[in-house]
């Protein structure tokens, strides 16, 4: 067997493992780091289908930054799971049958008649040296889909402001500036001038 | 050797896994988002599957939009889950009945 098909199934058998953890562990933070494990494995199957640069974007923008905000998540709530779980055991016929059913129709589509087998869709010859993944999808990025990348510059923005303003929280106790009153104050509420007679100079 | 066939027949797999875990798991949000995150993934390997087979590179564009919506998502996603907990304590879906649907 050659060393390609290797790689695909050893990463493959590592992905679906992982996956079937993260639904199954007890322990959410468990469930997060099997999430990283499926991630990268993923990463790794997409560097088999030469698609460089989105694997390395996988692993640095998913498993860099959005699993670690699950962690951070996970480990700042302190969450009692015992609750959580019930119905596990319940809905765990249910939840097989349904699986089983979808993977049986799935496999029939994608197997029957080689609809996307060999014939159909023959294996592509291997990037020539030389060939840039990156900068293939970057020029196309930065042409036909100029507007979309703008948009989705937009959408990271609105997510940030939003993530923000959610968790943004006015303790009654704390002091804080408010620089629109700074502005707003006036002299006579910060200086009293008080009449007085003169008075003569003590000596001593 | 390796056809597009296989590398459909992981997204699927993957896809259905995370369909299960969301009917085994619908108590805890957390977990929800979780599986929510791996079926993006699968149709991610779909999108990129097909892309190097058809030798185009349209497919792997949308993979990274869908990268950038998924990471918007989970990050306001995750914020919504803290301001939950702040203010009931508890992530059960169960428990979060006030609007009475």
């Amino acid at each position: 067997m050659p060393i390609y098909e290797i790689v695909f199934y050893t990463f493959s058998f590592i992905m679906l493992g992982a996956a079937v953890a993260v639904i199954s562990v007890r322990n959410a933070v468990y469930a997060a780091l099997c999430l990283v494990l499926a991630f990268f494995s993923a990463s790794a199957i997409w560097m088999l289908l030469e698609v460089e640069f989105l694997a390395i974007i996988l692993v640095v923008v998913y498993v860099g930054a959005v699993m670690v905000l699950f962690l951070f998540v996970v480990m700042m709530l302190d969450i009692n799971v015992e609750p959580l779980k019930e119905g596990f055991i319940k809905y765990m016929p249910a939840g097989i049958v349904v699986a089983v059913l979808m993977v049986a129709e799935f496999l029939l589509v994608i197997w029957a008649k080689g609809r996307f087998g060999e014939a159909a869709f023959p294996i592509p010859a291997p990037n020539p040296d030389g060939y840039s993944n990156t900068a293939a999808v970057g020029e196309l990025l930065y042409s036909d889909y100029l507007l979309a990348f703008e948009v989705a510059g937009v959408i990271l923005l609105v997510a940030i402001i939003a993530a923000v303003a959610l968790t943004l929280r006015h303790r009654s106790g704390s002091h804080r500036q408010n620089p629109a009153m700074q502005v707003r104050v006036r002299k006579d509420e910060r200086v009293r001038l008080v009449k007085m007679k003169s008075e003569p100079r003590q000596e001593g | 050797m390796l056809t597009l066939a296989h590398f459909l027949t992981l997204g699927a797999l993957l896809f259905c896994l995370s369909v299960t875990g969301i009917f085994l798991n619908r108590k805890n949000v957390i977990i929800l988002l979780m599986c929510i995150e791996l079926m993006l993934l699968s149709v991610n390997m779909n999108f990129v599957a097909f892309s190097r087979f058809l030798g185009n590179l349209d497919g792997q564009v949308f993979v990274f939009f869908i990268l950038t919506v998924a990471a918007a998502e989970a990050a306001i996603g995750l914020a919504i889950l803290v301001v939950l907990f702040r203010n009931r304590q508890t992530i059960n879906v169960a428990e979060l009945d006030d609007l009475k649907g």
